[in-house]
């Protein structure tokens, strides 16, 4: 890993710069499978440059010449690209695209702790990918759309297919969206606060 | 092949050790910082100050998150947690919280959102 904490200069870019009044950030998470889009996705509607946030993992060594009785550890570091979209003056929005890897997601504490929601990037060459990224999102209780990445020459289903061969209930949002097009991911984020929208009008208020 | 999947670069958990000071103890954190907390200086960068602690004043001069401060920094999110840390009990800087979201969102927070997207 390449650090430069030592650099006085460190720091965003002029035009990076938030206003002083900027009060709070919500964030959205992007998560698929392995090389489905969601760096591209981060990239392509974020106002600044993407950024690479990094953490640490410390793992047993797997190794047959290990000292016996001596355990080796090693540590490795995971990558995570964001992207930031400012809402108003007052309100940032924070897109995490996470590492490909489920076993990764959890490194950063807090991840989909307080995220408004999840877009799920779904690559219909490997539709299995994204079974597994679904059930965890349904077990921890993160609300998320459907956006199917149109990749040239993968095969096209219908939605109605897809959401049968994920078990999607019918209120779940899915569609098809071109992670390279800022307009086509614009939308997706919109669908995703559409929805959680008419979650908060539909639910009633707890007695 | 996006960057989060491939990198598996080995660390330097030395130098993290060094920066943190060995202070691992997050528990003493008054606010809890969450990837998206706001940071702002709270004053201007005093050059006594430890060269990671008076980067990230310097940096903070206007508001920035605990993940772009990490990934100016190069450093470990868990990392600049403990230096963060240091810099809110010495009143160097304030944190911002995230908006809260509760199981259902505030529907003026989904409104302000929806808004601000139309404009991009």
């Amino acid at each position: 890993m390449d650090y430069k904490t030592s650099d006085p200069h460190a720091g965003p870019r002029r035009e990076d710069i938030l206003p002083a009044t900027t009060a709070a950030a919500v964030k959205v998470v992007v998560v698929g499978g392995f090389g489905v889009g969601k760096t591209t996705m981060v990239g392509t509607v974020s106002e600044i440059r993407p950024l690479t946030t990094e953490e640490t993992m410390t793992q047993a060594g797997v190794g047959v010449d290990d000292v016996a009785g001596v355990e080796q550890k090693i540590e490795t570091t995971v990558a995570m690209d964001f992207g930031r979209i400012s809402i108003n003056e007052q309100l940032v929005l924070y897109l995490f695209g996470t590492p490909g890897q489920e076993r990764f997601w959890f490194l950063w504490d807090g991840l989909f702790e307080g995220a408004l929601g999840a877009v799920v990037l779904l690559d219909t060459r490997r539709l299995e990918v994204s079974y597994e990224v679904v059930g965890i999102l349904e077990e921890r209780g993160v609300p998320f759309v459907v956006a199917v990445n149109a990749f040239p020459g993968a095969p096209v289903h219908p939605v109605s297919e897809l959401r049968a061969a994920m078990d999607l209930p019918d209120c779940v949002p899915i569609f098809t969206c071109d992670a390279r097009d800022r307009a086509s991911c614009r939308d997706a984020l919109m669908t995703l606060m559409r929805y959680l929208y008419d979650r908060a009008h539909k639910t009633p208020e707890p007695q | 092949m996006s960057k989060a999947d491939k990198a598996w670069d080995p660390g330097n958990p030395d130098r993290l050790y060094i920066v943190t000071k060995g202070c691992e103890d997050s528990n003493k954190a008054m606010v809890r910082l969450d990837l998206v907390t706001l940071i702002v200086a709270r004053t201007e960068t005093d050059p006594g100050l430890q060269p990671e602690h008076g980067t990230i004043v310097r940096m903070c001069d206007y508001p920035l998150s605990v993940a772009e401060i990490s990934a100016y920094l190069t450093l470990p999110v868990s990392t600049v947690t403990v230096l963060l840390t240091d810099l809110l009990t010495r009143g160097l800087v304030e944190a911002r919280p995230p908006a809260r979201v509760a199981a259902l969102p505030d529907v003026c927070l989904l409104e302000a959102v929806m808004h601000g997207l139309q404009n991009l």
